[in-house]
């Protein structure tokens, strides 16, 4: 299946990546705002939120249900709807785990950033199949967002 | 008993669009079940293949976690509203 581009404002592509390096070795993660279309997905926002993974936070993370109300309160509060969700791998891939897929649902955009000795490398989103059998990668198209004068 | 189970955004494609849907059921366990049997699609995204309810989905109803309730044997009344909440997990060991 083909899978539309998820459009990301450079700036909260960078946040992504300063919230990784952050809290290396141990992931990060957080909430994706934004829009959805037919044809087109936008993260216009983020919500940083806490890894409450305390035992094995360097490869694993969890948002707990009250982060995800807490995420969706926001999202509604700014007009936008929350599309997905983002994560780091210290020191792995951008690639989806069997861990991730089994906690995964479909719709969501899941953006991994790869944070490789405390540097931002690849940055990849996926979406999961409807029968959640693997992912589509979702081609994230980077948007540069031009101040008017 | 008609109940309100209240549909994930990520999960309405499979419920019709629907952001509710009315079921009859007197535990929770009987409007999931009810909710299923009309939504097959929405089993497999809530149930695992043992027939569990996933360990990342969460079930509350009217805002109480059927955890600290009688879990799908929690009874419900009419007019309740049970909200379905998933935990985000991930990691990347394997």
């Amino acid at each position: 299946m083909t899978v539309s581009p998820l459009k990301v404002r450079e700036e909260m592509l960078r946040r992504i990546h300063a919230h990784g390096v952050e809290t290396y070795p141990h992931e990060c993660c957080g909430a994706l705002l934004g829009r959805d279309g037919d044809d087109t997905r936008e993260v216009i926002d983020l919500v940083r939120l806490a890894n409450r993974r305390d035992d094995s936070p360097r490869n694993r993370f969890e948002v707990t249900p009250d982060d995800v109300r807490l995420a969706e309160k926001t999202a509604g509060e700014k007009k936008l709807e929350l599309i997905g969700w983002y994560h780091s791998h210290p020191d792995a891939p951008a690639r989806p785990s069997e861990y991730d897929r089994d906690h995964a649902w479909p719709w969501y955009s899941y953006i991994i950033v790869s944070v490789q000795k405390g540097e931002p490398k690849d940055t990849t989103s996926w979406r999961l199949h409807d029968d959640r059998a693997g992912y589509d990668p979702e081609p994230v198209e980077i948007i540069v967002h031009t101040p008017s004068i | 008993m008609a109940v309100k189970v209240i549909i994930p955004t990520p999960l309405r494609v499979y419920a019709g669009k629907q952001e509710s849907v009315e079921v009859q059921a007197k535990t929770v366990a009987e409007a999931l079940a009810a909710l299923t049997g009309t939504f097959g699609d929405l089993k497999k995204h809530l149930f695992s293949d043992d027939g569990r309810l996933r360990s990342f989905v969460n079930v509350y109803v009217n805002d109480e976690d059927i955890r600290y309730l009688q879990k799908d044997q929690t009874q419900v009344r009419e007019g309740d509203t049970i909200s379905i909440v998933p935990s985000i997990a991930g990691g990347s060991r394997i």
